[in-house]
């Protein structure tokens, strides 16, 4: 699925990815932790094709076609997606119409019938409720006035309704209490199949509690330093991260 | 919502400036030049009474002495008044005809445009003809009025201003000049003198107007300018929703049109009044050609609980000049001004509003969306004042300038007098850069980056085009997004 092989990327001047490889096969779940400053919302914007953050060599590859060069948009219709750390304001479009834009957006790029209003408004209810939100919430402009929590269930609406084939989670635990923790862990699992995989970047085990991964791996000092199972993350919440940044 | 929805749908496809095409049809003309004989020329194409060439004489008198503006933030070179035609007509056109009476070429013309002035369809009951009435003016003259007759029906009259001098005289005798001075201003004086059609509204007491009254203004002829004269009268307890539209063929020189606009409303009344101004811009390189709007509205709320409200989108011309205002006279009367300028390539547009509170309680309420793109200018200037008397005056104003690039500038420019104690006035104003954050944002989710700007300015403007009638908020969404294409990247 997704394959990462000696990826350098700076932003500006600095680099910060120096020399990432990285192999994800369809259907797993893997997560990368590590110290501030490691790279890893670096990595989310890299995959996604952000302005800014240059890659200057190295190769990153979705179902073997080349992602680095294609535009955001065009890469997302692949079925590329991030959940942010900070979601944006979109004033004055409300959520469903901006959901629903997206949606068929990338359908047409996919060269795929547009969703109808009323299946699209169907679905959209269904997901609301799996999430607990209340549906009036998606009438209202996107985020706006949101509170941080609120604004990381709509990133797994979007998603939910988006369904793509790879997904990104960018510190999605940030801002969410217990209660929500379990409720959007619910709607990410209730994602996970055979042809889906997933990217949970994160500092905390507590998530990967509720979204088990398959793999999870190191990234400190641009690199992943270590790689293992499950049993890694619990590793690291005793020890932190100091045996491996200073690897690094 | 159904407004900003399907954008992104329709805009695929449109062109750039898609009414930029010129009508090949005989016209006449005035000859070129300004002086008395001038004014004396298109009175009597119009077939005016003596009173009103005496006023036109007296008007163009005044312009004489008087000096063009220089405080707007708009640079331009020096007008030659005296290189222009000032009254251009289809050969066919004394005035208004009945539909079938009108040269096929100009109804094409409309037709192109997407005006429709086919009652007929309406009248038959075909499913889906918008019913709206529409007064057409193509350069200097009045082509055509539709529904007339069924206005007429409950007392309302609609009509080109030609003919109302003609038909009317009592009306617009009591009327014209009453809430734009003679010399209220260069250009308005400039129109007085010359003005040439325009459309004329009166709705008798306590009567809803049924339908949706528009004008279309075309600028057709090279070398000639557009003063429109557009007269509304609201009398007790009436209401009227009135809308225009303005575009003109792309041409390389600058053209002039310079119109004057009154609205009168007695007690109780209300007059909503929309404009959609698609004027060409001129070349977004160059800046060669495009439209000079130098434009003076104003409504005059003299009865008491009346109320009014200016909504524009104003995408087009070279130079944009115009003030819409609201003199809140009786008691309690409401003014509201909504607006969205925009401004792309190398266009100026110098626009905003005046609240003159003078009666008590009076209200208003200003939201003024400025957008900049390319290398144009875009400034907001606008007036809240409070006479003594007006106590208890209350105003809301919030304007936000988005800018898109980096070489563009916006300026807001407020101007508040409170000559009372017990009033209260509120200013809010942002200036924002159209987000790279948001932008990534939004292509995150597959969204173009032409796509994503217009999925953001639509946002942006929302709150404004809401307050557009329906049949026109989807085309004034469609100008925006046409208006924007290129500005990015």
């Amino acid at each position: 699925m997704l394959s990462l092989r000696n990826l350098h990327a700076r932003v500006g001047e600095r680099e910060i990815l120096k020399g990432l490889s990285l192999e994800i096969p369809a259907g797993e779940v893997h997560a990368i932790m590590g110290p501030n400053g490691a790279g890893k919302s670096t990595l989310s914007y890299v995959l996604t094709g952000r302005p800014g953050y240059e890659v200057t060599s190295g190769t990153a590859e979705l179902d073997g076609a080349d992602l680095l060069t294609l535009a955001p948009d065009e890469r997302a219709a692949r079925g590329l997606f991030l959940s942010f750390q900070y979601p944006l304001e979109i004033p004055g479009v409300p959520a469903l119409t901006f959901i629903r834009t997206s949606v068929n957006a990338q359908r047409k790029a996919r060269g795929e019938v547009e969703m109808s209003a009323p299946d699209f408004l169907k679905r959209a209810r269904a997901c609301a409720a799996d999430l607990k939100m209340d549906f009036d919430m998606l009438k209202r402009p996107l985020n706006v006035g949101f509170s941080g929590g609120e604004k990381k269930r709509m990133e797994i609406l979007q998603m939910a309704l988006l369904s793509p084939r790879f997904m990104i989670l960018d510190e999605t635990d940030s801002g969410l209490d217990i209660d929500a923790l379990r409720i959007v862990s619910e709607g990410v699992n209730a994602l996970r199949s055979p042809d889906r995989s997933l990217l949970v970047i994160t500092h905390y085990q507590r998530l990967l509690d509720y979204i088990r991964p398959d793999r999870v791996h190191v990234l400190a000092g641009g690199r992943i330093v270590a790689s293992g199972g499950p049993e890694l993350a619990h590793e690291l919440e005793r020890d932190g991260y100091d045996k491996f940044a200073r690897a690094a | 919502m159904t407004a900003v929805k399907d954008t992104v749908e329709q805009v695929a496809g449109l062109e750039k400036y898609e009414h930029g095409f010129v009508t090949d049809i005989e016209q006449e003309f005035a000859p070129r030049g300004l002086n008395r004989d001038t004014v004396a020329f298109i009175s009597a194409k119009k077939g005016e009474p003596d009173w009103m060439l005496a006023w036109r004489l007296e008007a163009f008198e005044r312009w004489s002495a008087m000096e063009s503006p220089d405080w707007a933030r708009v640079s331009f070179p020096p007008i030659d008044y005296q290189d222009a035609t000032y009254y251009a007509a289809p050969r066919t056109g004394g005035g208004p005809l009945s539909l079938d009476e009108v040269d096929p070429e100009l109804l094409k013309t409309y037709e192109k445009l997407g005006i429709p002035l086919r009652e007929q369809e309406v009248l038959a009951g075909v499913v889906g003809a918008p019913r709206y009435a529409v007064d057409a003016v193509f350069d200097s003259v009045s082509v055509v009025t539709t529904f007339k007759k069924e206005l007429a029906e409950v007392g309302v009259i609609f009509c080109s201003m030609s003919e109302a001098v003609r038909e009317h005289p009592e009306l617009v005798r009591k009327y014209l000049g009453t809430v734009v001075p003679v010399t209220d201003n260069f250009f308005a004086c400039l129109n007085s003198a010359v003005f040439s059609d325009g459309s004329f509204v009166y709705v008798p007491p306590g009567v809803r107007c049924p339908m949706e009254l528009s004008t279309y203004f075309r600028i057709n002829a090279a070398g000639s300018g557009q003063f429109e004269r557009t007269l509304i009268i609201a009398d007790k307890g009436a209401y009227v929703s009135y809308l225009e539209g303005c575009t003109a063929p792309m041409r390389d020189e600058n053209q002039l049109h310079a119109a004057v606009v009154e609205l009168i409303l007695l007690e109780d009344a209300e007059i909503k009044y929309s404009t959609v101004q698609n004027w060409y811009p001129g070349d977004p390189e160059t800046g060669k050609g495009g439209i000079y709007n130098f434009v003076t509205k104003r409504a005059d709320c003299r009865g008491d609980r009346s109320r009014v409200s200016w909504t524009q989108v104003e995408t087009g011309s070279a130079i944009t000049w115009k003030y819409p205002s609201c003199v809140l006279r009786g008691r309690e009367s409401v003014g509201e001004f909504y607006s969205i300028a925009i401004t792309n390539g190398r266009q100026q547009a110098d626009t905003g509003t005046k609240m003159i509170h003078l009666g008590e309680g009076t209200r208003s309420r200003i939201i003024s969306k400025g957008i900049s793109a390319g290398r144009s200018s875009n400034t907001y200037r606008g007036l809240v004042s409070a006479h003594p008397k007006a106590k208890g005056a209350r105003n809301f104003t919030q304007c936000d300038s988005l800018l898109i690039g980096k070489a563009c500038a916006a300026h807001t420019v407020p101007y508040i007098e409170a000559r009372n104690g017990a009033c209260t006035f509120e200013h809010e104003a942002t200036t924002t850069r159209l987000s790279e954050d948001q932008l990534f944002y939004v292509q995150q989710r597959g969204l173009s980056e032409e796509e994503a700007v217009q999925l953001l300015v639509n946002g942006f403007v929302r709150e404004v085009l809401q307050e557009l009638p329906m049949e026109f908020a989807v085309e004034a969404q469609k100008l925006v997004a046409i208006s924007l294409e290129g500005s990015v990247g």
